[in-house]
């Protein structure tokens, strides 16, 4: 057989029907549900009659619009509250596993698959969200879906999918230090563009990716979609496996030999085509901030402020000019100059514990400037339970962050954390898109570390002088 | 699924590039558990004053591309997150065909669920139908033959995936489509336990 890739193996053993023209019939292992995207979907099973084909391989969980405060009076807002409702029903009568608002391991969706070991190497999974591009990096092949597919998977545990092309982006080398996941991620989208991976699943390579923790790689995967991938991939190894061993739902004793065993062969062969390669040099990373409303606008915070004169593309040109208004920005100001309202630290994208530690090791012994409100919201009740038994929660405190309830949060402001007009954050999301945070609310994304410096200053600033400090 | 064979309209000219489905349909109306009402929100921020006022200069609030039934976008239309509530706000509002040189995959797929017509071609060609747009007639559009009639008379072919063509010339159910495979599915999940069985 030709030398394959990891997705064209995951892509082969998942195909149930092939017709010679038009989509594959794809066998979905594992399906995630959250309250946002699914009402319309079960109404739809319900209207045709139609039950869900494998409640055992779904599993749901309240993220978008829970309150990141005291939830022991449940949700004020009144559709916020009827969505987690419809959730909570639907569960109950397609007999779906919940965990809701108040369950221990409640979170976001893709922080609870990985921590559960629901997620696995070499499985297809799906979720009605994006961001389900994380769990590729275990070596699954992880994509967002519409309801409609929501409906189709619920219904069939299959969908109608069309191969995509194989795209490899290799990052060598080491980081340096005070670099992160996060800040390879955003050069990896400025340098290929929002659009620059669509129609491809990425496969992310190199030494500098294999040095990754898990939860790095899930920040690196997190963001396939804001390179225009639906998916992105990190070949398994030791490192996937050590994480995965004992996790709840992971397989055990002689299951588990069987799948490492299974797991071993699917990282692509030696000589396997790509259709796209890209190189990046991990010792050219400098920490990233996004300065414009879109993932692709990130620069070292060593750099200034685009000027639009400079650019000789009119329709770039049309777009950077935009993009600064709605930031309030002013062309060639030094990134460093500018000040932040607000700090949001959580999301998929880094709201995990290891992302809390990076803050911690900023915070400690530091206070948040006096005019930043900066929000600390973990990204399950895992990594909350994790944090406090660390004593983390008592460094934030102690510095002035807010320490809060897991969920979506001010990723994307469907509950009560949100930006107020003009308001800008420094923010470990991964979308910076007008309005995203709140209407008429200016985002800038970068890692957790870089977010706290900018909470203790109450300016964007280049984290490894605050590290520097300490060492 | 409303089949989608013609369609003939007004097309709104909408210059911008990356085109996100926040901007689409933002957040505050994905708590709703129905597929429809969202196109009075459609682009909302872009379209209305924080006091719900109209900007009267947004191309949908000026006449006759209230009544658009076609928009003409820039390049990556429908990037960013997996909301179905995007092309149900353009359906709810009457749009039915997108033109752009290049879509977002998740959003160029949840167009095809729901009887949306998402058209990619070349720069050039969007640059022309730009223009043409801006004069406010109407576009003649025919899945079946694949092609654009501009208001002058000219005609502009486009590609699809003759499948997707298929399921949107005849309104076609994917469920339904699928579960015509379930015996392959049955079979598939069988040899799968034997393999695989930690699945």
């Amino acid at each position: 057989m030709a030398a394959r890739t990891l997705y064209d193996k995951i892509w082969d053993s998942h195909v149930v029907h092939q017709p010679g023209e038009g989509a594959a019939v794809l066998y979905i292992d594992r399906h995630l549900v959250h309250e946002v995207t699914s009402p319309q979907a079960f109404e739809g099973l319900r209207a045709a009659g139609r039950k869900v084909r494998r409640p055992q391989a779904t599993l749901a969980v309240a993220d978008h619009n829970v309150p990141t405060t005291d939830r022991r009076h449940g949700i004020a807002d009144e559709e916020s509250r009827q969505q987690v409702d419809t959730l909570t029903a639907n569960c109950r009568e397609f007999g779906v596993e919940l965990y809701d608002m108040n369950d221990a391991r409640q979170g976001i969706v893709h922080i609870i698959g990985p921590e559960q070991g629901f997620t696995l190497p070499g499985m297809t999974i799906v979720c009605g969200d994006s961001h389900t591009s994380t769990h590729g990096a275990f070596g699954s092949l992880a994509f967002g879906i519409g309801t409609s597919e929501v409906e189709h998977v619920l219904a069939t545990q299959t969908l109608q999918q069309t191969r995509a092309r194989n795209m490899r982006i290799t990052v060598q080398g080491q980081l340096p230090f005070g670099v992160t996941a996060k800040d390879m991620i955003l050069a990896i989208i400025a340098k290929i563009g929002t659009a620059g991976g669509t129609g491809h699943v990425i496969e992310y390579a190199g030494e500098a990716v294999q040095a990754l923790s898990m939860e790095g790689r899930m920040t690196l995967c997190n963001m396939s979609i804001e390179g225009g991938a639906r998916a992105g991939l990190v070949a398994p190894d030791d490192t996937t496996f050590a994480y995965l061993k004992g996790r709840p739902m992971a397989p055990k004793g002689e299951a588990w030999e069987r799948a490492v065993a299974y797991w071993r062969t699917l990282p692509s062969d030696a000589g396997a085509r790509y259709d796209k390669e890209v190189t990046l040099n991990a010792a050219d990373i400098i920490p990233q901030v996004t300065w414009g409303t879109s993932p692709q606008d990130a620069l070292p915070i060593t750099a200034n402020v685009p000027d639009p004169a400079a650019e000789n593309d009119e329709a770039k040109r049309t777009s950077i000019v935009r993009a600064l208004e709605y930031m309030g920005l002013t062309a060639g100001q030094p990134l460093t100059s500018v000040r932040v309202d607000k700090v949001f630290i959580g999301s998929c994208t880094n709201g995990r514990i290891e992302d809390l530690r990076e803050v911690a090791k900023v915070a400690q012994g530091r206070s948040v400037a006096a005019h930043v409100q900066a929000l600390i919201v973990p990204g399950s009740g895992l990594v909350k339970a994790q944090a406090e038994a660390e004593g983390l929660d008592k460094i934030f405190r102690a510095a002035g962050f807010e320490w809060r309830e897991p969920g979506c949060s001010m990723c994307l402001a469907m509950n009560a954390d949100k930006l107020l007009p003009g308001e800008r954050c420094a923010s470990t999301s991964n979308r910076n898109f007008e309005g995203r945070q709140g209407r008429g609310g200016r985002t800038h994304l970068m890692s957790p570390a870089m977010a706290a410096a900018a909470a203790i200053t109450g300016m964007l600033t280049d984290v490894r002088v605050l590290l520097a400090d300490k060492s | 699924m409303q089949p989608f064979t013609t369609l003939s309209g007004v097309a709104a000219p909408l210059a911008l590039v990356n085109v996100d489905t926040d901007m689409i349909i933002p957040k505050q109306f994905l708590k709703t558990i129905k597929r429809t009402g969202l196109g009075r929100h459609l682009f909302d921020e872009l379209r209305y004053n924080a006091d719900g006022s109209e900007k009267p200069d947004f191309v949908l609030n000026t006449p006759p591309y209230r009544e658009a039934k076609i928009l003409v976008a820039g390049a990556n239309f429908g990037c960013g997150s997996s909301r179905e509530h995007a092309p149900w706000a353009l359906l709810d509002f009457g749009i039915r065909c997108i033109l752009a040189p290049s879509f977002a995959d998740i959003f160029y797929n949840n167009c095809f669920k729901n009887g949306v017509l998402p058209i990619a071609l070349p720069q050039e060609q969007i640059d022309v139908l730009m223009g043409d747009a801006r004069t406010g007639q109407e576009f003649v559009v025919d899945l079946a033959a694949q092609t654009i009639r501009r208001p002058n008379g000219g005609v502009t072919k486009f590609e699809i995936d003759p499948f997707r063509k298929k399921c949107l010339l005849e309104g076609l159910d994917d469920i339904g489509l699928t579960l015509q495979h379930s015996a392959a599915i049955n079979a598939f999940e069988v040899k799968m336990k034997e393999e695989k069985p930690w699945l």
